[in-house]
């Protein structure tokens, strides 16, 4: 990957949150880089902190109890963090654009769509709200809804078509990137492979990057270029899709592909990770995920292992990678 | 073998401003003892009113129920009492299914104060055997709901269901709320449960990888009618109403070589609110015909395996045009 293609990096990023007694470390000196026109996955469980990266991105955590503690969000060799709100502002759904993972409550329920979309548009570009109206009507025939529905409510529609109008509304500045939190998890199946589908080709008509969030390493597969596993606020794995699903290595991934039902197989008895994630406000010492891992040495719970080289551009939170 | 449950055009319409909702629309099926029947489908479809009905948490508008050969469509309040004791059910949302206010051993040991005359000290043993078997800590008897994380919380659920010995247990999509990990190590627990108690299942989901993995058999449902009805391994191999190969070829592969080849689904469902005679899925089927507008019969095209669908042996010998 030269820099050249690199579109957003981040580097070392700390988040925190504060309560009155307790720091829970939510994310942990993660490093990522999403190139141009490239799908980047972040998998993990609920809990390990793949929301928070993206928001801390966006610059949309709340604060408090979100920190931003260390670490640069790099786009075109400017610092996202260091900037003011304003410019800020406009960045936001204009370069760099966010779909939630709940299209029931992401809209405004007294709007009709075709404003909410248009609103995107007229705040970024200047435009007349005839050409802002006219740009609205092209989006929504774009996800696939006729442009007569405009003047609908969100609650007239189902939720499949309320997430294609979050989109719509996404990219409708044509942003560079997109953070797709979870963007289907709220759907059906056969919807899934509907939105899926109209983002890849969308994706591929207008260039966006996207970083997509998921659990479903299923969707994973099927969308992304490069994968980052995140476990308790950390990277464990970042490869290709190639390489994380041809050759895992780290113990969590592993375990998180014997954790699934397989389709392909019969019968069978599923390999779950034994316990639970750790209590982020209680971080264990040494390898976060030691205490679940049918491998963990001494070694593992004292020093906590760095990123190895796994060939290529693989690279591993393991002791036992060499 | 011997069946269990046996239910026989079981019909529940709701009420609507609108019309008469079809939630379920002449399901039948039976399942047999030991073994789980895996019922799938989009939301909306009426899986869940289907397992709601069969334990009468909800009565039936028309339909027979039959428990281990005993007709139990119209029961009395205490005969239902008593009933309980062998259906119990497992609901999705181990967040909303447990009184906030009561520690895990008093949610436990609520249906035995209910429905056993028990000495306080024998509750108390009970209990304790009833988390060892779901595998939750001693240390967890007098803790809150909030205290405990997803995963542990369903522990109690399926506690709490197997307090009084049931024979049979509707999992209204029972680990659809966990994270992949943890859902693993709940699945593992009801195998072992259904090994070890003889324990029948109708398991309620919308993950078809889950109730392949888990089920013995599958109905398939679309809009509250049965589409399809085989043993799991035959509808996998061998899908053969347009819905169930749409619905299995959308599920999302893990695999990176392999890129899915997609049956895409114009439109969503429809409305279930006095929906048309014919087939309900005729408007987003490749492969609709002017016969479609009919009802459906549910015909066996191979052994055990029924489907509702007109063109189904035609899809089958391969001698289909789109149309």
């Amino acid at each position: 990957m030269s820099e050249k293609d690199v579109l957003l990096s981040i580097e070392d990023l700390v988040v925190e949150y504060s309560s009155d007694s307790e720091i829970v470390h939510a994310v942990n000196d993660v490093s990522l880089q999403i190139s141009k026109g490239q799908t980047l996955g972040l998998v993990g469980e609920t809990g390990a902190g793949k929301t928070t990266i993206a928001k801390a991105i966006m610059q949309i955590l709340p604060d408090p109890p979100a920190r931003i503690t260390g670490g640069k969000v790099i786009m075109d060799g400017e610092n996202l963090l260091d900037l003011k709100e304003d410019k800020m502002q406009k960045i936001r759904g204009n370069r760099i654009s966010m779909i939630f993972q709940d299209p029931m409550t992401a809209l405004n329920p007294t709007i009709v769509v075709g404003k909410q979309i248009m609103e995107a548009i007229s705040l970024h570009e200047k435009v007349s709200s005839r050409e802002a109206c006219r740009k609205a009507e092209e989006m929504l025939e774009k996800v696939g809804i006729p442009k007569e529905r405009y003047s609908d409510y969100p609650h007239q529609f189902s939720g499949g078509m309320k997430q294609r109008v979050i989109i719509a509304i996404a990219l409708a500045c044509n942003p560079e990137l997109l953070l797709a939190d979870e963007p289907t998890t709220a759907l059906d199946v056969t919807i899934q492979a509907q939105v899926l589908d109209m983002m890849n080709e969308l994706k591929q008509e207008f260039g966006t990057s996207v970083l997509m969030i998921t659990h479903d390493l299923g969707i994973v597969a099927e969308t992304c270029d490069c994968v980052a596993v995140i476990y308790a606020g950390e990277i464990v794995e970042y490869g290709t899709a190639a390489e994380i699903f041809d050759n895992p290595q780290h113990p969590y991934t592993t375990g998180l592909f014997g954790s699934l039902p397989n389709m392909a197989k019969e019968g069978g008895r599923l390999k779950p990770i034994d316990g639970m994630m750790p209590d982020p406000t209680e971080l264990p010492e040494g390898c976060k995920f030691a205490p679940r891992c049918r491998f963990a040495t001494e070694k593992c719970r004292q020093g906590r292992p760095e990123l190895r080289s796994a060939g290529g551009s693989h690279v591993v939170r393991c002791m036992r990678t060499s | 073998m011997s069946e269990i449950l046996r239910v026989e055009n079981l019909t529940k319409f709701f009420d609507t401003s609108g019309g008469k909702l079809h939630a379920v629309d002449g399901v039948s099926f039976s399942l047999e003892k030991g073994k789980t029947l895996g019922v799938v489908g989009e939301s909306g479809c009426g899986k869940s009113t289907l397992g709601r009905t069969v334990l009468h948490l909800l009565e039936p508008t028309a339909g027979k129920i039959y428990f281990e050969g005993k007709d139990i469509t119209k029961v009395g309040k205490k005969e239902l009492h008593k009933l309980r004791e062998d259906m119990q059910i497992i609901f999705q949302d181990p967040f909303s299914s447990l009184n906030p206010r009561m520690t895990v051993s008093d949610t436990i040991a609520e249906p035995l104060i209910l429905q056993k005359k028990l000495q306080k000290v024998q509750i108390g043993q009970e209990v304790e055997k009833l988390m060892d078997t779901v595998g939750l800590a001693d240390r967890f008897a007098n803790a809150y709901p909030h205290e405990m994380d997803g995963g542990r919380r369903q522990r109690v659920v399926i506690a709490r269901a197997l307090a009084l010995n049931p024979k049979f247990i509707v999992c209204d999509e029972p680990v659809s709320a966990l994270d992949v990990s943890i859902q693993a190590q709940i699945l593992n627990l009801m195998q072992d449960l259904q090994e070890e108690r003889g324990l029948s299942y109708i398991f309620v989901t919308h993950d078809l990888s889950v109730v392949k993995y888990i089920s013995h058999d599958i109905v398939v449902m679309y809009l509250g009618q049965l589409v399809e009805k085989a043993p799991s391994v035959e509808i996998f191999r061998s899908p053969l109403h347009p819905y169930t190969k749409a619905l299995l070829s959308a599920i999302p592969k893990p695999d990176v070589h392999e890129k899915s080849k997609r049956i895409l689904l114009k439109g969503e469902l429809t409305s279930p609110i006095n929906p048309k005679p014919g087939c309900r899925f005729a408007a987003r089927c490749l492969y609709a015909c002017d016969r479609c507008h009919e009802p459906q019969v549910q015909k066996e095209i191979m052994p055990n395996h029924f489907v509702a669908c007109c063109r189904a042996e035609e899809l089958m010998t391969g001698t289909l045009q789109d149309g």
